[in-house]
């Protein structure tokens, strides 16, 4: 006879192995490295929740300290490598192969396991693309979450750091897997529940509340006049001929300086309610000038930011907020969201070739993805029109008028040099190198050309929809390359034909006067002026507090 | 230190009547630029004294990318560079021809 409900019964038997460490759902946490032995078996999926912000830190240190005896051969599906503890599962033999989509602050480490053989690499992913997989291929056997409470039924609030877990739970706990979560606190009665409790195993109180990493907090201070330039460049040659409503922002300063520029730069051009009203976009601080100006209409967040729970709550017409007054964030709604529903996103990059390609991985530094990959996407299956959609489709050109389909706006915003003087413009990305070294099948670009619309730099504006021939786009990329060496072997006459079709646009051709480009140009110019703006409701972490 | 200075035609003499104008400061990676109206006015020359050396080519090639796209015939320039990446020092010339030609504009 067939066996139709093995995983329900493999499930069980997990169950009861963990039972002996748990009074109901709740665990000590002196036995949590015990119950994760006990329920997690040699060769499992596990995704132990680490995005690019909240962190199961508790839980990840926990499994850090088992027995790799006991626990070997784990496959890792997660977001996020950002603890040193990820690093130490593969270090130790816990673990042994890995899928993940970001690896911020852990990105040099994990070259150096890579180079070493520790991690066998599966791919590197966008975000949707990594949750999709939950549901195909990927599942978790197990997954360990953190929420800021739970109640004794197991009921999670996870509050304005919503982010990943709903998909990761929803895949594990319907495919018959285990969930554990860590809490700061048990609670009575909680303020509203993120995830229904029959999903959710086992719970762990922390001695500390989880780590949160600042990740989209861009400090104005740093803030350069030639990003100031490429913003207003940004602003003038785009949001404002495109009519961009709906959008979203990488996380760089160069994004940050057009946030800072809205309220300013762009209300000088009358653009006020014409641009930047609808955002798929995290709490961003340095939108609070512009939120505070009356520029925003709405905002969906993936994540939420440090310090800025209750300026959200304060301003519940902007974000979206649960019925305990709360931002509620969620990365898959998000990330689908900049897909097909804004009509551009820009962001930036660490090298980007002559094709348009780009990609942040650098032979010591892999640093994954993100939801870059996914934002800086043209999205195929949109059927909605819309006139900036519409605009980018009609320079584009692509066959019978009658049936043209639109064009997001994919825009890399870049400075033609780094901090330290490395040229972002490249003849040949350094991840094709890597994909060498590491026999990997696909070379890990971020972004491909193909889905790049526009390219901007303190030098000027590369239209590619304009461009007819690869020769056009390459000398479109030059000529806006700056002083690096791309941009200096540009053919001048070539370039000066590309101005005349307004493929390439300088400074002087969109009429930005140089003197505009100026610190005081930005409507805060560190972090005390965005509490300010905020009327004292944004409460910067310390690392930011320099005053 | 290092000096390098450079002597161009302009196409055009630059407009305004201010005698000089300075932008910027000279701290690393930035730079103060000092604008005279001193030459005939078809003449330009840029004068510079960077703390940072061997970037001679890349200094000329920033020059001649400013005369021809702005033209600042009559004017002096004197840099004095803290290791200004050359984006910064095409923002700053740009500024300084901007900022001696304002009071026309």
């Amino acid at each position: 006879m067939a066996e139709w409900n093995k995983q329900k019964q493999q499930r069980e038997a997990r169950l009861a192995a963990g039972a002996k460490f748990a009074r109901g759902k709740l665990v000590d946490r002196a036995a949590v490295t015990a119950l994760l032995e006990a329920v997690i078996q040699p060769g499992d999926r596990i995704c132990l929740e680490g995005d690019n912000q909240k962190q199961a830190d508790f839980l990840a240190a926990c499994l850090a300290d088992a027995s790799p005896k006991t626990l070997h051969d784990l496959h890792v599906v997660q977001s996020g490598i950002v603890l040193p503890e990820h690093l130490d599962l593969f270090e130790k033999g816990i673990a042994k192969r890995l899928d993940y989509s970001y690896s911020g602050p852990q990105s040099y480490a994990l070259s150096r396991a890579l180079k070493s053989g520790k991690i066998e690499l599966g791919a590197i992913h966008t975000y949707i693309e990594l949750f999709a997989r939950y549901f195909v291929d990927l599942t978790p056997h197990v997954a360990l979450t953190v929420a800021r409470s739970a109640d004794r039924e197991g009921n999670l609030y996870m509050g304005p750091n919503t982010e990943d877990s709903p998909v990761v739970i929803e895949a594990t706990a319907f495919k018959d897997g285990i969930v554990v979560a860590q809490v700061n606190e048990v609670a009575e009665k909680l303020p509203r529940v993120d995830v229904p409790g029959d999903r959710v195993d086992f719970v762990v109180v922390t001695p500390k509340p989880f780590y949160v990493e600042p990740l989209f907090t861009r400090d104005p201070a740093s803030i350069t006049e030639t990003q100031i330039l490429a913003a207003m460049m940004a602003i003038k040659g785009i949001y404002a001929e495109y009519g961009i409503k709906r959008l979203n922002h990488g996380i760089g300063f160069n994004t940050a300086a057009i946030e800072l520029l809205l309220p300013t730069y762009a209300d000088k051009l009358g653009l006020k309610g014409k641009i930047a009203t609808h955002w798929a976009l995290n709490p961003h601080p340095t939108l609070i000038p512009a939120i505070e100006s009356g520029w925003v209409e709405q905002i969906h967040c993936f994540g939420s930011e440090v310090g800025m729970d209750a300026y959200m709550r304060a301003r519940s017409d902007i974000y979206f907020t649960g019925r305990d007054g709360s931002m509620s964030s969620n990365r898959m709604y998000c990330q689908v969201a900049g897909l097909y529903a804004t009509d551009l996103f820009i962001g930036s990059t660490l090298q980007i070739d002559l094709n348009g390609n780009s990609s942040t991985v650098t032979e010591d530094r892999v640093a994954g993805f993100g939801g870059a990959p996914n934002m800086g996407s043209d999205a195929h299956g949109r059927r909605h029109p819309s006139e900036p959609w519409l605009k980018a489709g009609r320079e584009a050109a692509v066959g019978d008028p009658r049936l043209m389909r639109g064009r997001k706006l994919i825009v890399q915003l870049v400075e033609s040099f780094s901090e330290k003087t490395v040229p972002a413009f490249v003849e040949r990305l350094d991840c094709l190198d890597l994909a060498e070294k590491f026999k990997l099948e696909l070379a890990p670009v971020m972004i491909y050309g193909d889905d790049v619309t526009h390219i901007v730099s303190e030098a000027g504006i590369a239209n590619l929809l304009l461009c007819r021939s690869a020769e056009e786009r390459e000398q479109a990329i030059r000529g806006i390359a700056g002083y690096t060496d791309v941009g200096r072997a540009r053919d001048r006459k070539m370039v000066e034909k590309l101005r005349e079709r307004k493929v390439i646009r300088w400074p002087e051709d969109l009429g930005i006067n140089p003197l505009d480009a100026q610190r005081s140009m930005l409507a805060a110019r560190s972090i005390e002026d965005l509490m300010h703006w905020s009327g004292n409701l944004y409460d910067p972490p310390s690392k930011f507090r320099n005053w | 230190m290092e000096t390098l200075s450079y002597r161009h035609k302009a196409a055009r003499r630059a407009a305004g009547s201010k005698p000089l104008a300075i932008v910027g400061v000279v701290t690393s990676g930035n730079l103060e630029v000092l604008v005279e109206r001193l030459l005939p006015d078809l003449e330009c020359q840029v004068e510079i004294a960077t703390s940072a050396h061997g970037f001679g080519d890349l200094w000329q090639a920033v020059v001649a990318d400013f005369v021809e796209r702005h033209s600042p015939g009559g004017l002096k320039f004197s840099i004095n560079d803290g290791g200004a990446r050359p984006d910064t020092v095409a923002l700053r010339l740009a500024q300084a021809a901007h900022l001696i030609e304002e009071d026309s504009l």
